[in-house]
């Protein structure tokens, strides 16, 4: 990505949360990095040949990060592609993403990782990182090889779509990873106390009938693997960061200095568990962990505001119409997020007055970069030329039928939202969609 | 058994029938409630004839979609269909739609495909009527969803409940057994709310769900406790084929803690009545001798199902026809 013509991003209000920037300057693209941020009131000189860009009107941050990705392929691509879901990604402002392991076959070694990363090349729409999987075949058994992985471009290890239940595993799986510097990341469920639960357990589970997932189920694998780490050291991140309980003890622990770090999705900071009776059991609103009750919602908010969830991370999970028409109790868990996160955020944090809009690009950006361990997240000198422009002020209705995924499961269509990404560079070129 | 008339004229429904599709008592009014349990009324009378039919849904077709072993409802269900003269036909399937490679929807579609007039669907998971309303044209009517809703049973209860109280406002009605799997339970603290009574349930908490009191109950977990003073008492079947092994020790046990007893009774206010909507475990959740007793109207509670769905079969198949010649 390096041989592309220099580029110029003019007359934007450059906000780069890494350097504490928010100011109208100038920045120059070249050779895939940043190369120069111009003064304030500068106007940099274009090399010869260079594109321009004008982001007047525009914010311009570093390119925005999602950790929390099912890109499908290899196995599931009547779900989703790593073109199809690129390409959502650059729709909806990422310029790189960060896939989970629950292919067919899972990433569970390294000639899987590095036909995910051929794929991705190939299409060319986002920088794309793999996580690899903990254990041999996703059993939650043997370790897989992990090293062999990390070679190959894996930068993390999940067993995601399920827990990494034996409490042995994951001790081993915290001492080995620290021979590479990578995070274990964790769906943190005790499968026991979900039985067969569908949706949060709750005033309305109790209303609709349908069976429950008590807050427990997330918590006490979140306690365990926290008693873990104090033991192993390492890096330990929880994903998707649901429960009232889990956002105390991740605190917590913080507070201890433990190396953990923690996502929430911006499903789980907008909706509740009433979003299943309102839409008369839609299937789009089921997913895992499931949403939670308004309490657990604020909680989320509130370790969001305070620094105890690191990131923003969208847990990306599309799924083929015919597999969600189906009854609530069957369909498969997970919604689409990638093109709706940046609305969603600039819309309920940014002009809800939750947090200052650096703030909400550093969820984004800078802060997934430091959690996953990955280039990007800053637009300083020297950084990879990864850009997003967001417009802040455009007006957005969602549509499932514009998406770029292959899939159709928001629960958010029709909403009205205001703010969108306007595009996004990687590697210094501009990315522009068929 | 008593009857007042007077009483049920007074409250007498005039709203029109406006609904496609019953899908549970929580989205009805207490007007269409009191329209439901008034036209039963007109339909009780048939069973007493020597030829117990009328011609009033002649012409019209109704699946029994039952996706869910069921004798009570779907036996009630086709009589009701027989004696409104109307076309019924039964398509049992397994539980698990998707094990035989179609999708509910798709079933559904096909059945569509033969223009029935209306689909009574029962099935294991909650929504699954929801689901075929909103893709279908003809009326669909909920005849159990997973623990949702019944609201055919809740109606047929509340049709028996005035048939002995005169007026189901300001009663005591406790619902006592497996709460947590029950969708009779949901679909009856519906109807008596909206009806105006006061409703207690009560369970072992390990069968009792979470924030029960949201749904503007009273919540207790003693049997003696939900007797004292009731009207009405309506015990649950104990679904020992859901129970895991970690809900209580053992029926035994069971009984001890929760099985209406002729002592435990003398709590309940001297005319009360004892419901069960059935199948029941004799000596899990009810003594025999309470069963067969006086106070028991469980089997008025059957005789009472085929009236109250012949009035659902008639208002919704109403509806369908409102562009044809009259029902």
């Amino acid at each position: 990505m390096s041989d592309e013509r220099p580029l110029v991003i003019r007359g934007g209000r450059v906000v780069d949360p890494s350097q504490d920037l928010d100011a109208n300057v100038d920045l120059l693209l070249e050779d895939g990095v940043v190369a120069r941020l111009g003064e304030k009131g500068e106007s940099i000189d274009a090399p010869d040949g260079a594109e321009e860009v004008d982001a007047s009107g525009l914010v311009v941050c570093p390119g925005l990060i999602d950790i929390h990705v099912h890109l499908r392929e290899p196995g599931q691509e009547h779900k989703e592609t790593i073109r199809t879901g690129t390409m959502g990604a650059a729709a909806g402002g990422f310029t790189a993403v960060v896939c989970m392991a629950n292919t067919d076959p899972v990433n569970d070694d390294a000639a899987v990782t590095e036909l995910i990363l051929s794929q991705a090349r190939r299409a060319g729409f986002a920088r794309v990182y793999p996580l690899g999987t903990v254990s041999k075949g996703m059993k939650g058994e043997a370790m897989a090889e992990m090293g062999e992985m990390v070679a190959s471009g894996a930068v993390g290890f999940t067993d995601d779509g399920v827990v990494v239940a034996h409490p042995e595993l994951m001790r081993r799986a915290l001492l080995y990873t620290q021979h590479y510097g990578v995070p274990v990341a964790q769906h943190a469920e005790d499968l026991r106390l979900t039985g067969d639960g569908v949706m949060h357990e709750g005033e309305w589970s109790t209303k609709l009938g349908l069976k429950g997932i008590p807050r427990s189920a997330e918590d006490v694998i979140i306690a365990r693997d926290l008693i873990l780490l104090a033991e192993t050291g390492g890096r330990y991140h929880v994903q998707h960061l649901s429960t009232v309980g889990g956002v105390e003890l991740v605190r917590a622990a913080k507070e201890r200095g433990l190396p953990v770090t923690c996502e929430v999705t911006p499903h789980h900071l907008f909706l509740t568990d009433k979003a299943i009776a309102d839409s008369d059991f839609s299937t789009d609103c089921k997913m895992k962990p499931p949403l939670r009750a308004e309490s657990d919602r604020q909680a989320l908010l509130a370790g969001l505001v305070d620094g105890t969830i690191d990131c923003i991370a969208s847990d990306h999970a599309p799924h083929h119409p015919d597999e969600k028409d189906v009854e609530f109790s069957v369909a498969p868990y997970g919604i689409l997020g990638l093109e709706t996160t940046v609305p969603l955020c600039l819309d309920r944090l940014v002009h809800g007055g939750v947090l200052p809009l650096s703030r909400v690009i550093a969820l984004l950006s800078t802060e997934p970069a430091r959690v996953m361990g990955l280039p990007g997240g800053s637009l300083a000198e020297g950084s990879p030329a990864d850009v997003t422009l967001l417009d802040l002020d455009a007006e957005v209705t969602v549509d499932r039928a514009k998406m770029r995924s292959k899939s159709r499961n928001t629960p958010f269509h029709g909403w009205q939202l205001k703010g969108r990404a306007a595009g996004t560079i990687v590697g210094g070129r501009r990315i522009t969609l068929p | 058994m008593a009857e007042a008339p007077e009483s049920r004229s007074t409250a007498r429904s005039t709203v029109p029938w406006t609904r496609k599709d019953l899908l549970g008592i929580e989205e009805l009014s207490a007007d269409e409630i009191r329209l439901i349990l008034d036209t039963a009324e007109s339909f009780r009378e048939v069973a007493e004839r020597p030829i117990k039919k009328v011609p009033t849904l002649r012409g019209k077709t109704v699946v029994n979609l039952f996706f869910e072993s069921s004798t009570r409802t779907r036996s009630s269900f086709e009589i009701a269909e027989k004696r409104l003269s109307a076309d019924g036909l039964n398509f049992s399937a397994s539980t698990s739609s998707l094990s035989k490679g179609e999708s509910l929807v798709d079933t559904a579609l096909n059945l569509q495909a033969m223009a029935p007039d209306l689909i009574v669907i029962r099935h294991a998971y909650p929504g699954a009527p929801h689901l075929l309303a909103r893709r279908l044209k003809a009326g669909v009517i909920n005849a159990g969803d997973g623990a949702h809703e019944h609201p055919t049973q809740a109606l047929l209860d509340a049709f028996t409940i005035r048939q002995h109280k005169q007026q189901i406002q300001g009663l005591k009605v406790s619902i006592v057994g497996d709460i947590e799997h029950s969708r009779v339970v949901r679909s009856n603290i519906h109807l008596l709310g909206k009806l105006g009574a006061e409703v207690t349930v009560a369970a072992p908490r390990t069968l009792m769900p979470v924030e029960m009191e949201s749904m503007g109950v009273k919540v207790v977990h003693s049997l003696d406790e939900a007797i004292e003073g009731a009207d009405v008492i309506m015990m649950l079947r104990i679904q020992l084929e859901r129970q895991g092994k970690m809900r209580f020790p053992s029926t035994r046990e069971y009984f001890n803690l929760f099985g209406l007893t002729t002592e435990r009774m003398a709590r309940a206010k001297d005319d009360a009545i004892v419901m069960h909507p059935g199948p029941m475990n004799r000596g899990v959740e009810i003594a025999s001798e309470v069963a067969d007793g006086p106070t028991s109207v469980i089997l008025e509670q059957v005789a009472n199902g085929v009236a109250v769905r012949m009035a659902v079969l008639y208002l919704l198949s109403g509806v369908r026809s409102e562009d044809g010649r009259d029902a």
